[in-house]
């Protein structure tokens, strides 16, 4: 059929073909990229669970726990000690019977992963072993959600800092390349081979040790003020060397990676073009050189938002700051499967989502990226 | 391809950061191979390992002695002198009838405003029943004669620790025997000079023999100092190059060749391979990297070659293997891919020798760029106590460092020397890589 034959009805059929079709394949691609992503969740989370588990090993070290606590337990309770040995035997035995199944420790540890999974999945999280929350629960969701301020507070500030500051920098310095400051910059981008923590023994050294004007670690002073003023004002002064130390880490080589990205983009000959046409050097930034760098600059922006959840484990832990990275820290020193399991499943399906979501957002951003091909 | 490698390796002498780059690694190698042939492997673990009786003559907590240099305050150095040694003067006279008396006798300079820690002697003896008998003094440089004790040596092995003798402290009338000892009476100023230690030992048997070391623990000792369990610091600092050396580049080589060879057989054979690598990325991206390395150190071992496996499978799938494998993807068009296949080049013989050493230039900046990264991330696991239980590492340093508080107490040079034998070791890496980069892909030269 050609297109000088072509009716009016005939064109607007083959306009919603063509509609149809396209939104046929998005749902397809929609449906086919949720499954493999869930897939994907579902083998990472079981992954983390069976070696979060030891293979079973955990179980012995728990049952042992058990076992001593109770025998001690009841062995120090005076009601007991009229009692004969094999009557207080029985119930000691009774006893740990009934704190196994409490734990779940009576069922095999094959059958308890899948539990532990599909509990996972569902996002019942279900009860700490040896871990509570300040305010004295088990829940693994009341303990997750108490530590994630503190970590969105320190990762939060530092990486939206990093960020914003970084690509501010870097477009300045894109424009001027080859200046004082680039070469300095570029200089200095090797200093973030060096991880947080260890700037933060650095900044310690100095600040706390040495001039004794700001804490080792921590989040408030001991105890806590009272009036909210002088609280935000310890925490901030908590804050400012792990905060210092995430910004110092990263901050140069995010600075060169995005300037040399910008001047990918700069030396294109539309830029060139534009400025020829006397364009200010404003719009050309916002216009021309960002505009095709925003589905990279998006993915980096995700990525950092889902990384707070995971907070920074080794900072956390050097600057003993109650958040969710040496909370993960404490669980694993201490077996607590589901702490570990917990804070997993939810990075997993963040990232999972993210991705997801990224995908949509590609095609928003960028005309040439059409979804599902 | 030779040639092209000898034409990046003279574009190197260009950059002056990535020569300094090359000569720490070079000397660093030097120091491991130095290291690993003067205190061999087992050696260096029982040294390590070793508590009070290989480390008794070193102080604890001590600064290095080069910290003198830059201290307005000088701070007592410390030794140890022996007799069988000889170099503590002895002169044995004897009579006949089987008394003899040994005159151990050991000048030393004093110069040093901060007293040292601790003065002790070890009396090593043989007698059959009649015990020796000592007695020690002090002659200080201006010629007063201090009597320290007077004992008999009861045991094959006896030691006397100055600080603890409250004979002494009640003579002196002193609360701290030590600076009564190097001041002038009823100051609080050191007397600087040379100091002359006289033991005079008894024996009353024909065949008794008195040896006797002297220990002075000082306030600073040797090139690095000691730590909590007076073990010298050098130890740990030397064995920490070659570990970090072979942790960084075991990890950076076995990593980047893997997920080189592994993205080269995904996109060569395509289809389900190819879907499979991606698939496993995925996962591992969701898997925790740093939580999963912390549970394997703390469920199932520490050793160093256990973290150093699962750090390099669980590194081998991730963002780096879809980089190459979009290069793979374009070469895989290549002309010369055409033509291999055209004249029956088996599938090995292109993944080998047609795909991969088109990458070689990709992987070289990337490999050495990544070494900083597993230096550390040895160092981080040592901090957080999951370092190797065996091995002397720089991580290890900081984390005893930071249990027993060296930053709060001061020892700053406990965490200082680790610390920077990781920064230089990391930066040379780094600049290195960096400046391979600029070499090897020349687009970013240019932007």
């Amino acid at each position: 059929m050609s297109a000088i034959t072509q009716t009016p009805a005939e064109k607007q059929s083959i306009k919603k073909f063509r509609l149809n079709s396209s939104l046929i394949r998005i749902l397809r691609y929609t449906f086919t990229r949720i499954l493999t992503l869930f897939i994907t969740v579902v083998i990472g989370i079981y992954l983390t669970i069976v070696i979060a588990n030891m293979g079973g090993y955990v179980d012995v070290i728990m049952k042992g726990e058990i076992r001593d606590r109770i025998t001690q337990l009841i062995l120090n309770n005076k009601a007991y000690q009229q009692m004969d040995v094999e009557t207080r035997q029985a119930l000691i035995q009774e006893k740990i019977a009934a704190e196994e199944k409490r734990v779940g420790l009576d069922v095999p540890i094959a059958i308890r992963n899948f539990r532990y999974l599909k509990n996972a999945l569902l996002l019942d999280l279900g009860r700490a072993i040896n871990i509570t929350s300040d305010s004295g629960s088990k829940q693994v969701r009341l303990i997750l959600l108490e530590r994630l301020p503190p970590t969105l507070l320190l990762m939060g500030t530092s990486q939206l800092f990093l960020f914003f500051f970084s690509i501010f920098i870097a477009l300045n310095l894109s424009r001027n390349y080859g200046s004082f400051w680039d070469k300095v910059m570029i200089a200095l981008s090797p200093s973030s081979a060096v991880p947080p923590w260890f700037y933060g023994i650095f900044l310690i050294l100095i600040f706390a040790s040495g001039l004794k004007i700001l804490p080792f670690g921590g989040m408030v002073d001991a105890p806590p003020p009272v009036n909210k003023i002088d609280y935000a004002l310890s925490v901030l002064k908590h804050l400012l060397l792990p905060g210092l130390s995430l910004i110092i880490s990263s901050f140069f080589l995010s600075v060169y990676n995005y300037r040399t990205f910008f001047l990918i983009y700069a030396t294109e000959d539309y830029v060139d073009m534009a400025r020829a046409k006397g364009l200010k050097a404003n719009d050309i930034e916002r216009k021309y050189i960002l505009r095709p760098t925003l589905p990279n600059i998006i993915t980096n922006f995700a990525l950092l938002i889902i990384g707070l959840w995971t907070g920074a484990l080794f900072t956390e832990t050097v600057f003993l700051w109650p958040g969710l990275g040496r909370t993960l820290f404490q669980a694993i020193g201490q077996y607590d499967t589901p702490i570990i399991v917990g804070s997993t499943i939810i990075y997993a399906y963040l990232l999972a989502m993210t991705v997801f979501i990224l995908n949509f957002v590609y095609a928003l951003v960028d005309p040439r990226v059409k979804i599902g091909e | 391809m030779l040639n092209n490698f000898r034409s990046s390796f003279q574009k190197i002498l260009m950059y002056p950061s990535a020569i300094a780059g090359v000569l720490v690694i070079l000397f660093l190698v030097g120091v491991s191979v130095y290291t690993v042939i003067t205190i061999p492997y087992s050696k260096a673990i029982n040294m390590w390992r070793g508590g009070e009786e290989v480390w008794y003559q070193n102080p604890k907590f001590a600064s290095p002695a080069w910290i003198n240099y830059f201290s307005k305050q000088k701070y007592a150095e410390s030794f140890a002198v022996s007799t069988t040694e000889a170099e503590i003067q002895t002169t044995t006279t004897s009579n006949d009838r089987g008394v003899s008396t040994i005159e151990m006798i050991y000048e030393f300079d004093y110069l040093a405003d901060i007293y040292p820690q601790e003065l002790i002697l070890y009396f090593k003896s043989s007698f059959k029943e009649k015990q020796p008998f000592i007695s020690i003094e002090l002659i200080t440089p201006d010629e007063r004669t201090i009597r320290i004790a007077n004992f008999a040596l009861t045991g094959k092995d006896v030691t006397y620790r100055f600080s603890q003798d409250e004979k002494l402290r009640t003579k002196l009338r002193t609360k701290d025997l030590i600076p009564a000892l190097f001041s002038l009476p009823e100051t609080e100023q050191p007397l600087k000079g040379t100091y002359k230690l006289i033991i005079t030992g008894s024996t009353f048997e024909t065949d008794s023999t008195i040896d006797a070391e002297f220990v002075f623990h000082g306030q600073v000792f040797g090139w690095a100092g000691t730590d909590h369990a007076r073990r010298d610091l050098m130890l740990p600092l030397l064995w920490g190059v070659p570990v970090a050396l072979a942790f960084g580049l075991l990890a950076a080589i076995g990593t980047s060749v893997l997920t080189m060879i592994i993205a080269a057989v995904g996109t060569w054979y395509g289809g389900w391979v190819d879907e499979l690598i991606q698939r496993i990325t995925e996962i591992n991206l969701v898997l925790p990297f740093f939580a999963l390395l912390i549970m394997i150190g703390t469920f199932y071992s520490r050793s160093i070659v256990v973290i150093l496996g699962a750090t390099i499978i669980l590194s081998i799938f991730t963002g780096g293997i879809l980089g190459y494998r979009a290069v793979f993807l374009q070469v895989k068009q290549s002309m010369y891919i055409e033509a291999a296949k055209a004249y029956g080049a088996s599938n090995m013989r292109i993944i080998f020798k047609y795909l991969i050493p088109r990458m070689i230039p990709l992987l070289i900046p990337g490999l050495v760029q990544s070494v900083p990264a597993f230096v550390f991330l040895e160092a981080s696991l040592a901090v957080i106590g999951l370092g190797d239980p065996v091995l002397p590492t720089w991580g290890k340093i900081i984390q005893d460092a930071s249990a027993n508080g060296a930053l709060y107490k001061g020892y700053y040079y406990w965490v200082l020397e680790p610390a920077s034998l990781l920064i230089v070791t990391g930066l040379a890496f780094a600049i290195l890589g960096f400046a391979l980069d600029r070499i090897f892909n020349p687009k970013l030269r240019e932007a």
